[in-house]
């Protein structure tokens, strides 16, 4: 009987060993179908005149999205502009002021703003930017996308710089060097790493944002620099061709993936490395 | 001579400091008047829209922009019953991720492979997830519809949760391993001891012990679910009606906004209503966050 009762209860570990394992396995199977399907579909839309053409209307062939390409990456350099001062001051505030009422409600906010769901970024960006200037622009989203990138550089700075021991502070402090020198010049270096890593993740983040841009750059076929006019992005290319009924479109849109997706891979790739190499450690 | 050039770079020093820290002061402040101003911005701009329908554009089941009434019941049903069929879908995988990574292979090959396809798996961007679920997940569903004998759509609510399901994975997942690593050791070899299997210690231990924290984390995965926009809104079919079943094309909150934002005329009813239901999406995510990180919270202070 007992004999009976521990065979049972081994089958039962083995069984349930297996089955995590199983599950285990079959979640990483989406993401080898994904990552086929943009392989697959966007090499072969991809060459030399995709990346530097501008598109085409329907029917011709040899479009390309080279206005998408640099859209998003003027869209990336005004959120960054705006979103990396700030939010780099924010961490150090909160690493510096641990306890007390307002650090403590910063860090909410930033846990809040954390959470907000993309889109409603986007209205509120429209709401601020675009029915003033009464034109949806390459401003209002990069806007939108450096609100979306404050609290990943926050949090990123804030935990780097608290793991940076005091007796660093206290050297520097002890040498008559006054406090914002203290900060800048020793406390911060000292984290760097870390903060470039946050600046990084935060900035593959935004890559791929599409729903703060709907109605904020709003895309458009031609090459565009004025930031106070509509601006293409690579994820809304992808969006417009993708929903579109015509052949020729839904490839650019694959190439268009492939290449965002490499854009987004390789900065989570090289933020790794950074934390890796230059690992803030005492 | 000396004496005054000190005294002047003292006093230097001193207006860079205060200034110093009155600008380290002001970004934290910054965050908080930017949370203030969002949820005010929501507040005056669904305005119009709470002013003529009342708690009626709460329970109001019909949405329609040209008669200009609207009700938002059809896009709360839809993104409930999108939001918790993911989670349905998703909890079995990323709780056996949890327990494959803050158990059974903590370290090796096996574990650094799955835990870099996670991270993958999160950096990939919404719209891919959704460009994929059209080629890949609607011929696949309508498959099924035809052998199931209901209209071959192929886009519609299960679609779309099974896009979100694997979207939320990695959310739950990393969180769920996090606190699994972090039960004692000492209370597993106490089971372990009494003779338990590593089921046993799994079920009985590890399980009631990391409960809280896993809840957090799907609680927290949850919220991502309720404000997902791209790949919803490609394939949810984006009609503006209470869903019948799990095959019907729907809309959600989120994906409704993305639909009709730009086609409502700025100071309209519809964009008034529009807003509203972003002002709705914000509470319920803000407080579904503030209670999953208070969980977190609690949790840490506890070990």
């Amino acid at each position: 009987m007992s004999e009976k009762g521990i065979s049972f209860r081994i089958a039962k570990d083995i069984i349930f060993k297996g089955l995590i394992i199983l599950f285990s396995v079959l979640s990483g199977i989406p993401l080898i179908i994904i990552l086929y399907f943009i392989v697959k579909n966007g090499i072969s839309s991809i060459n030399w005149e995709f990346i530097i053409n501008l598109p085409k209307p329907v029917g011709e062939i040899g479009g390309g999205i080279a206005n998408a390409i640099i859209g998003t990456l003027i869209l990336i350099g005004i959120s960054s502009i705006l979103a990396i001062p700030m939010g780099i001051g924010t961490g150090i505030y909160l690493s510096e002021n641990k306890r007390g009422k307002l650090p403590y409600i910063v860090r909410l906010c930033v846990e809040v703003l954390q959470g907000i769901p993309s889109i409603v970024i986007g209205i509120i960006a429209y709401a601020w930017i675009v029915i003033p200037m009464k034109s949806p622009s390459a401003l209002s989203g990069g806007i939108a996308l450096g609100i979306m990138m404050l609290p990943v550089i926050i949090r990123s700075t804030e935990e780097t710089l608290k793991l940076i021991p005091n007796s660093l502070r206290e050297a520097s402090l002890a040498l008559g060097v006054p406090y914002s020198r203290t900060i800048m010049k020793v406390i911060v270096p000292a984290g760097l790493s870390g903060i470039i890593t946050g600046i990084l993740l935060s900035v593959a983040r935004i890559t791929g944002e599409t729903a703060p841009l709907l109605f904020t750059a709003f895309g458009g076929n031609f090459m565009n620099l004025n930031i106070f006019k509509p601006i293409a992005s690579l994820p809304l290319v992808i969006f417009n061709y993708a929903t579109s009924p015509y052949t020729e479109w839904i490839s650019l849109a694959w190439g268009a993936s492939f290449v965002l997706a490499v854009l987004i891979l390789s900065l989570n790739l090289i933020a790794k490395l950074v934390a890796r190499k230059w690992k803030v450690q005492f | 001579m000396l004496k005054t050039n000190l005294r002047q770079e003292t006093r230097k020093l001193n207006v860079t400091e205060s200034v110093f820290r009155k600008i380290l002061y002001l970004t934290g402040i910054c965050i908080v008047v930017l949370i203030f101003a969002i949820f005010l911005t929501l507040l005056i701009s669904s305005f119009p829209a709470l002013k003529t329908f009342g708690l009626r554009f709460f329970y109001g089941s019909k949405w329609d922009p040209v008669s200009g009434e609207f009700g938002s019941v059809p896009f709360l049903v839809g993104t409930l019953i999108t939001s918790f069929l993911a989670l349905l879908i998703s909890i079995p995988f990323s709780l056996a991720i949890s327990i494959f990574l803050g158990e059974y292979f903590r370290e090796g090959i096996a574990s650094s492979l799955l835990k870099s396809s996670i991270e993958l798996l999160a950096g990939i961007p919404s719209v891919i997830y959704g460009f994929c679920g059209i080629f890949i997940l609607v011929p696949l569903v309508r498959a099924i519809e035809m052998k199931l004998g209901i209209t071959p759509i192929g886009v519609g609510i299960l679609t779309s949760s099974i896009v979100l399901s694997i979207m939320i994975i990695p959310y739950s997942a990393s969180l769920g391993r996090e606190v699994i690593q972090l039960v004692p050791s000492e209370l597993k070899e106490a089971a372990y001891s009494l003779g338990a299997t590593r089921y046993e210690v799994i079920r009985k231990v590890i399980l009631p012990y990391a409960r809280s924290g896993i809840f957090a984390g799907i609680l927290l995965s949850l919220g991502r679910a309720l404000g997902e926009t791209m790949a919803v809104t490609m394939v949810i079919g984006n009609k503006n009606a209470i869903p019948k079943d799990i095959f019907s094309p729907a809309n959600t909150m989120a994906s409704v906004i993305a639909n009709e934002f730009m086609e409502a005329s700025p100071g309209s009813l519809h964009l008034s209503s529009l807003v509203t239901i972003g002002l709705l999406l914000f509470v319920v995510t803000t407080v579904i966050g503030i209670i999953g990180k208070y969980i977190i919270k609690k949790m840490s202070v506890e070990l």
